[in-house]
């Protein structure tokens, strides 16, 4: 029963959630959307341990949808999808708690689209057909659209309309890719179906227009991820939008650009993806992200627009470790993605908490806070740490893995990414010295009040993960192993048949 | 159900829609002249009109159930794309007489032959989608024509209302002499004008480089393209939409449209589909009407005007199931009309409670922060921005998939990538309408006091945007009807290489 039912669950249950969230009293629309996320979180929490770590997709349920056209409602996990659903629904309520101070107009339609949101990212990490995933991919845009666009800062509707035009450049595009695939199989196979696992045992055999397609792919997730040079979206987007929404910009949205290259990008043309050119091409772009993003984030004086460049250059450290294409860069890569998730989550949190105090971002606005505010120096300077990259926090492990998972394939290219770890402490640290140590001379930092109840409650859970995840990751690198393995071996196995034929 | 047109209770039967909605129109016509003093009898020859387009609908739903068919070619079709489009058209004045109701009360106008004029014109449409000969295609065309010039004027005491009408009525009579010169040429070229004598002519003859026939078959593209307003012919119809009043542009927009599509699918997959030299002209003509009309949309600040270009720019996606020319081509053809129909209507009734003094003038602007005062209603009109735009979840994104879908198949990626691309455009002057709704705020208190829906039209609009959102998720049963009315016309293979069409692949 929760085997077959839990994924529809998940995907629903925000709907639901978001309903309730209209139908109620406006002062309680937080109230409600705070149980009815922390409700997902518990109905998703079971998939953790009932999760066998075996290849394959487990929890799945699927049913026909279009028949005209072959399209079906599969939804299932693997080791790859089961950390992005886990860390959505951990994510959310985490930033619904967050949001009680900063939203203080239109509450219900707040509260109402972050579930709807909730739901959109459910169902692009469980989607298994390419036409759900397609409508899941694009149903989120509208939330987060109006998220920023209605909560947003001051030039919240360039931010907005970029954001929204970006990304569904790229998605159009992949949607003619989806149809020129499906057709291409169906023609050979005589089964035109939109399923995932049909689609990836026949792809082979479609010679250069795999070149195009993949071009189509490539390009919705690149804008997604984002990576060098489509990244300019991003900075806008993440500094307008209310706190919240760059919480969930950076720890969700970002992943399922990296998400798509893993599940689609890599699995339906192998022999593209290891083409010697496209890995040379993505592997710079890669490396460009990662030393492009820290500079750019050193002399950023908006501490949101910092923390924005730093996600440029930590995703292209995702980028590299799933080009390397061994099991650790990969395992590492998958890390990486739910680090970011937490620690980026925990920096917008945190800016946000300044934000709301002293309503500015700007990074000279500041210093000397360790003074006013122990507590939220404290913990600014373990989850900047822990984005850094310093040993015994979640980012070590990641980054540590994908250096040293590429190094063998990539000796040269990983050399380079390594100096991305020492730009990172360049930008962060100065940041970290202007905020909290240096002399305390504003007079408006004086009185700053220090963590409430409510934001401890909400970095807490945060902060335990940075250490847990930092000392002891083998319980997720466990579970994750054989989707890698299984993975990189497909990949590999399909690249040397298809160069084979050709 | 076997219709033997040599007897004339079976003609009768195979034209029961149009003789019942002729009926009702000539009943109506007579209970306008004997009552037209008060608003309350114009709402009478309304829902009177309502009554016969009801009737004419059970009347094409009884030849539909049973399976209608003709024993031997005749003048008219008695196929399933014909009830398909039949349907649509009746729908389409249904709810534009809906619409019509209150808006004609509140302008003020006492012209109760304007539900006459709405029947006449179905009458046509149905007759011309209908058709089975350029000659009865011909009649139809003028029957709907000459009735919408006349409801494009209706508000006389409007210059822009009369200028519109004026316009509409030169180029259109403009449009029928090609038309009409294109069908003599086709007859001079094949001494015939039914439409399935043309095919078989022009295979039999090896016609299909004919130098008349080309000539013909340009001169009868032109004007349909002219009807359709596709992109270079189209420069009538921002002007006209925008002068009209506003139901009647939408019912200019939407089934005078869809009238003008499915008579040229007819006419070309019937008589021309032997031909192959249409084929590179429909693409050019689609990709030219998709590019200008998304870029010229982007421009526009009035609401109306914007939605004028765009009706332009959904004309191109309509040109792309047209180019490619497949079974799945036609019925993502009828899929899309319905679809763009439903929204359509839904965005001009919306539009005609907004700007309630003057419609013409409302620019995008002037909607900020409705949202806050009329919640529904900009929750309707934004489903409809996405609708048109073809986001997922509603039932735009489901005809332009399916529209993907037939160019995929039919080989012809490069209009799909096309559409695509435009469909990018196009969000740069949707989304900027949902901006003003919900992300501006209201530039005073009693900036939106007097915007009001009126009852019927908020029904009506309420349930299309419920069929909007519901068709965008489970749209099966609609896929179907598209399917089986579409495959009802078959296309015969071009007899040219394939390689003949611009896309090369």
């Amino acid at each position: 029963m929760y085997e077959r039912g839990v994924l529809t669950a998940l995907l629903a249950w925000p709907l639901v959630g978001a309903l309730l969230v209209v139908a109620a009293p406006a002062r309680w629309a937080k109230y409600v959307a705070l149980v009815a996320s922390v409700a997902e979180f518990a109905l998703s929490v079971p998939l953790w341990w009932t999760f066998q770590p075996a290849g394959g997709f487990q929890f799945m349920f699927d049913a026909m949808w279009l028949p005209a056209w072959g399209i079906r409602y599969t939804v299932g996990v693997d080791g790859i999808s089961l950390f992005m659903v886990l860390l959505t629904t951990f994510l959310v309520p985490l930033s619904v708690l967050g949001s009680y101070a900063y939203i203080t107009s239109r509450e219900r339609g707040f509260y109402a689209l972050l579930l709807v949101l909730t739901s959109g990212m459910i169902g692009v990490f469980v989607a298994l057909d390419l036409f759900l995933f397609y409508v899941m991919w694009e149903v989120m845009l509208i939330p987060m659209y109006f998220i920023i666009g209605m909560w947003g800062g001051e030039r919240r509707l360039y931010a907005a309309i970029k954001f929204f035009i970006y990304t569904f450049f790229g998605s159009l595009l992949m949607l003619v890719a989806i149809l020129v695939l499906v057709v291409g199989v169906g023609q050979r196979t005589g089964v035109y179906s939109f399923s995932y696992s049909h689609l990836v045992t026949h792809v082979g055999g479609l010679g250069r227009t795999a070149f195009w397609l993949f071009g189509a792919f490539f390009l919705a997730f690149a804008i997604k991820v984002p990576m060098f040079p489509f990244h300019t979206w991003l900075p806008d987007a993440h500094v307008e939008a209310p706190t919240a929404g760059s919480v969930i910009l950076a720890g969700i949205l970002l992943k399922m650009g990296t998400y798509g290259f893993l599940r689609f990008g890599l699995p339906l043309f192998p022999a593209v993806a290891l083409h010697p050119a496209i890995q040379a091409g993505i592997v710079t772009l890669a490396l460009i992200g990662i030393v492009y993003g820290g500079l750019v984030a050193m002399v950023q004086p908006d501490f949101k627009k910092l923390i924005a460049y730093s996600s440029v250059a930590h995703l292209g450290f995702v980028m590299l470790g799933i080009w390397a294409l061994t099991l650790q860069s990969v395992q590492g890569a998958l890390l990486i993605m739910i680090n970011h998730g937490i620690s980026t989550g925990a920096l917008f949190l945190l800016a946000g908490m300044l934000y709301e105090r002293r309503h500015t971002r700007l990074l000279d606005a500041f210093g000397g806070l360790a003074r006013v505010m122990p507590l939220f120096a404290a913990t600014l300077t373990l989850v900047s740490l822990s984005s850094i990259g310093l040993p015994a926090t979640n980012g070590f492990v990641g980054e540590f893995l994908v250096l040293v998972g590429a190094f063998p394939s990539y000796p040269r290219a990983t050399l380079f990414a390594t100096t991305g770890v020492v730009v990172a402490a360049m930008y962060l640290l100065p940041a970290l010295q202007r905020v909290i140590y240096n002399p305390l001379d504003k007079p408006e930092n004086q009185a700053l009040p220090d963590l409430s109840l409510r934001e401890i409650a909400v970095l807490a859970p945060l902060v335990a993960c940075i250490v847990w995840i930092g000392v002891y990751p083998q319980p997720l690198l466990r579970r994750m192993e054989p989707a890698a393995r299984d993975l990189i071996q497909n990949v590999r196995i399909e690249a040397a048949t298809s160069t084979a034929v050709r | 159900m076997t219709l033997d047109f040599a007897r004339a209770a079976d003609v009768l039967r195979g034209l029961l829609p149009e003789v019942v909605l002729s009926a009702a129109a000539l009943l109506v016509l007579l209970l306008v002249a004997w009552r037209h003093q008060s608003p309350r009898d114009q709402r009478l020859a309304g829902w009177a009109s309502l009554a016969g387009l009801l009737a004419a609908g059970v009347a094409v739903w009884w030849l539909w159930e049973n399976g209608a068919r003709a024993a031997a070619p005749g003048m008219v079709a008695v196929d399933a794309f014909r009830f398909a489009t039949d349907a649509l058209f009746l729908v389409a004045a249904a709810l534009t007489a809906l619409v019509s109701l209150e808006y004609l009360d509140r302008e003020g106008l006492r012209v109760p032959e304007y539900y006459v004029l709405l029947l006449c014109a179905t009458v046509g449409m149905m007759l011309m989608a209908g058709g089975e000969d350029l000659m009865v295609v011909f009649l139809g065309l003028e029957l709907m024509s000459i009735s919408v010039y006349v409801l494009a004027g209706i508000n006389r005491r409007d210059p822009a209302s009369a200028e519109a009408a004026l316009k509409y009525f030169l180029l259109g009579a403009f449009a029928s002499g090609f038309l009409v010169y294109g069908i003599a040429l086709v007859y001079g070229a094949t001494g015939t004008t039914t439409l399935t004598q043309i095919g078989l002519q022009v295979r039999t003859h090896g016609l299909e480089q004919g130098v008349m026939l080309l000539v013909g078959l340009a001169l009868v593209l032109v004007g349909f393209g002219f009807k359709v307003a596709a992109v270079p012919f189209h420069m009538w119809a921002p002007d006209v939409y925008d002068g009209a009043p506003t139901p009647v542009t939408g019912y200019m927009a939407t089934a005078v449209k869809a009238a003008a599509f499915a008579a040229l699918y007819r006419v070309l997959s019937e008589a021309f589909g032997g031909v192959g030299a249409w084929r590179p002209i429909v693409w050019w003509l689609a990709t030219a009407t998709m590019i200008a009309g998304n870029l010229i949309a982007l421009a526009q600040r009035t609401v109306k005007r914007m939605l004028a270009y765009s009706s332009v720019a959904h004309a191109g996606y309509l040109l792309v199931p047209i180019a490619v020319g497949t079974g799945a081509g036609s019925a993502a053809l009828l899929f899309y009309l319905f679809a763009y129909t439903l929204v359509t209507l839904a965005a001009f009734a919306l539009l005609a409670a907004i700007g309630r003094d003057g419609e013409r003038e409302l620019r995008i602007d002037d909607l900020a922060g409705l949202a806050r005062r009329r919640p529904w209603l900009s929750a309707a009109l934004a489903i409809c921005m996405l609708s048109l735009l073809g986001f997922p979840g509603t039932v735009g994104f489901i005809g332009k998939w399916y529209i993907l879908l037939a160019a995929t198949a039919g080989r012809q990626v490069v209009l799909g990538a096309i559409l695509v691309l435009t469909s990018v455009v196009s969000a740069g002057y949707y989304l900027p309408v949902i901006m003003a709704l919900y992300m501006q705020p209201e530039p005073s208190e009693a900036a939106h006091a007097g915007v009001r829906l009126g009852r019927v039209a908020g029904v009506v609009v309420a349930a299309a945007a419920a069929a909007l959102l519901v068709l965008g998720v489970r749209p099966n049963a609609l896929v179907e009807l598209a399917r089986s009315s579409g495959s009802s016309i078959a296309v015969p293979a071009p007899l040219t290489a394939p390689g003949a069409t611009p896309t090369g692949r």
